[in-house]
């Protein structure tokens, strides 16, 4: 890999960003909104005193969390459709860029959304609800790391699927993660679904994540066999989907359908 | 020396032969034009050649090397420029020059879009949104962009299409200054017979995926004995028609 190349597709997302409202939007706007909504509920359901029940730690934890996988998925997804919107695929890839490449700028894109989205989240929870990330020391970081990485899979998933199928799959670009939240526990333990579909829940890296966040905020400790968990996990999927990413890559090619992902 | 060779190229999408074991080479400081009616494979050749599209069979050669096993180190020497294909509209000129330059690996690269800038008169768009030009500076600016890595192939698909004729004409020149100052071998394809018996050092018509014939314009006007090369366009292209009648 030559981190030229790689640079200079970061590089055309920063001019990109700089004079994008939407875009920004997309890191701060719409996050900071849902901080706020989910502030406001955690300190309602405070306030009824349900006994051993955190809410503001809980659910603010869940929410930031959740936008920092969302973030990281949409970060891959959306790079991918910006050189669909401007056609910008020939001109990408008759350059002696490859694949691996354009794969990693993505998720070096991804892992800069979620610095600066969980920045402005944890600063802003801190000022409004009293809720400081930073108490729990370092233990959460490599979950947060986990969630960066299941996060960039599904977004790897999600692009193989619009290279394979054509922009009318790219609606997933910014649905697909919805299917997995239920199961992944983000905002209530794994025991609170239905026993019949625990079994998903456990297939689903993101659930490990958010257990062990809760695990983390309930008593100080890192839960190593949750992060495991994690860890194993999204080894599992990451491999499996970016096999997915290459194989679609490949047979779109041989079809001649790169240029034609209209 | 050929410094692009095509040797027995298949491409099948389903039970279409696009096409259908081409041969062919481009000798280097040549502009060779690449001729065929619509749907006869040129595009598909040259996606090929470009890595685009993989080839069902068939090797491609760029500087004696595989082009799917020096994928990188080919296309590090080879660029392309399509009036169809733009270049980002949501991006600054300078932008977009700066961003291939990157990719390309270019070394001085502000000294690079400086003199390629003169050279094609676009400085004053430098700083212009690319979603702002006219179709004339956005061949320009293609052009500009196929150059950036100082490429010894250069793949032009209909570069004069869409362009009014003093713009076409001028662009015409500049290919031809670009093959004579800088060495550069193309391959072009193009609808305008005029056209490519003015710039063409050499011509390869196809059709149906396949080779009908090569060689030098005026040669082929004689060995037809046609007027111009817009007849041997014309009778190649519906020699296929009898055929299928």
């Amino acid at each position: 890999m030559k981190w030229h190349r790689i640079n200079a597709l970061l590089i055309r997302h920063l001019y990109l960003f700089k004079r994008s409202v939407p875009r920004l939007m997309d890191i701060f706007f719409w996050p900071v909104m849902e901080l706020l909504l989910w502030g406001f509920i955690s300190v309602y359901i405070s306030k009824l005193n349900i006994a051993g029940f955190n809410a503001v730690t809980v659910l603010l934890g869940a929410v930031i969390f959740w936008d920092l996988m969302s973030q990281s998925q949409r970060a891959v997804s959306i790079a991918f459709l910006e050189d669909v919107w401007e056609r910008n695929f020939l001109n990408i890839f008759v350059t002696p860029l490859r694949l691996s490449e354009f794969l990693a700028s993505t998720v070096i894109l991804a892992f800069v959304r979620i610095l600066m989205v969980g920045a402005v989240m944890s600063i802003l929870a801190a000022l409004f609800y009293q809720f400081n990330f930073l108490m729990f020391g370092l233990y959460l970081v490599p979950f947060m790391l986990n969630l960066l990485i299941f996060g960039s899979a599904i977004g790897l998933f999600t692009t193989a699927l619009i290279l394979r199928y054509g922009t009318s799959a790219q609606v997933l670009a910014f649905g697909l993660l919805f299917l997995v939240q239920p199961f992944s526990a983000v905002f209530y333990p794994v025991s609170a679904l239905p026993s019949a579909v625990q079994w998903i829940s456990y297939l689903i890296p993101s659930t490990y994540v958010f257990e062990g966040m809760r695990a983390v905020i309930a008593t100080g400790m890192l839960p190593t066999s949750l992060l495991l968990g994690a860890i194993i996990a999204n080894i599992i999927y990451f491999v499996g989907l970016s096999w997915y990413f290459y194989r679609s890559f490949a047979v779109v090619k041989n079809k001649g359908k790169l240029l034609k992902l209209d | 020396m050929a410094i692009l060779e095509i040797q027995n190229l298949v491409k099948e999408f389903g039970p279409v032969k696009a096409v259908n074991g081409l041969s062919f080479d481009v000798q280097e400081g040549t502009i060779t034009g690449l001729l065929g009616p619509n749907g006869a494979g040129k595009t598909t050749t040259i996606q090929m050649i470009l890595d685009l599209i993989t080839p069902t069979s068939g090797v491609i050669k760029i500087f004696g090397l595989p082009m799917q096993k020096h994928r990188e180190e080919t296309l590090g020497k080879i660029n392309f420029s399509s009036p169809y294909v733009a270049l980002p509209g949501n991006l600054r000129v300078w932008e977009n020059l700066y961003t291939f330059a990157r990719l390309y690996g270019v070394k001085d690269i502000a000294k690079k879009i400086d003199d390629l800038a003169d050279f094609f008169n676009i400085r004053s768009l430098l700083s212009r949104m690319t979603s702002s030009l006219s179709t004339g500076q956005l061949t320009r600016l293609n052009l500009t962009k196929a150059l950036l890595n100082d490429p010894r192939l250069l793949l032009l698909d209909e570069p004069t299409a869409s362009l009014d004729p003093d713009i076409a004409d001028k662009t015409r020149h500049m290919l031809k200054r670009i093959q004579k100052e800088r060495g550069v071998s193309i391959l072009y394809t193009s609808h305008n017979m005029q056209e490519v018996e003015e710039i063409c050092d050499e011509v390869i018509f196809i059709d149906q995926g396949k080779l009908k014939d090569r060689g030098v314009p005026a040669e082929l006007v004689k060995k037809y004995g046609h007027k111009d090369l817009n007849d041997i366009f014309l009778e190649i292209a519906r020699a296929n028609e009898q055929e299928e009648l």
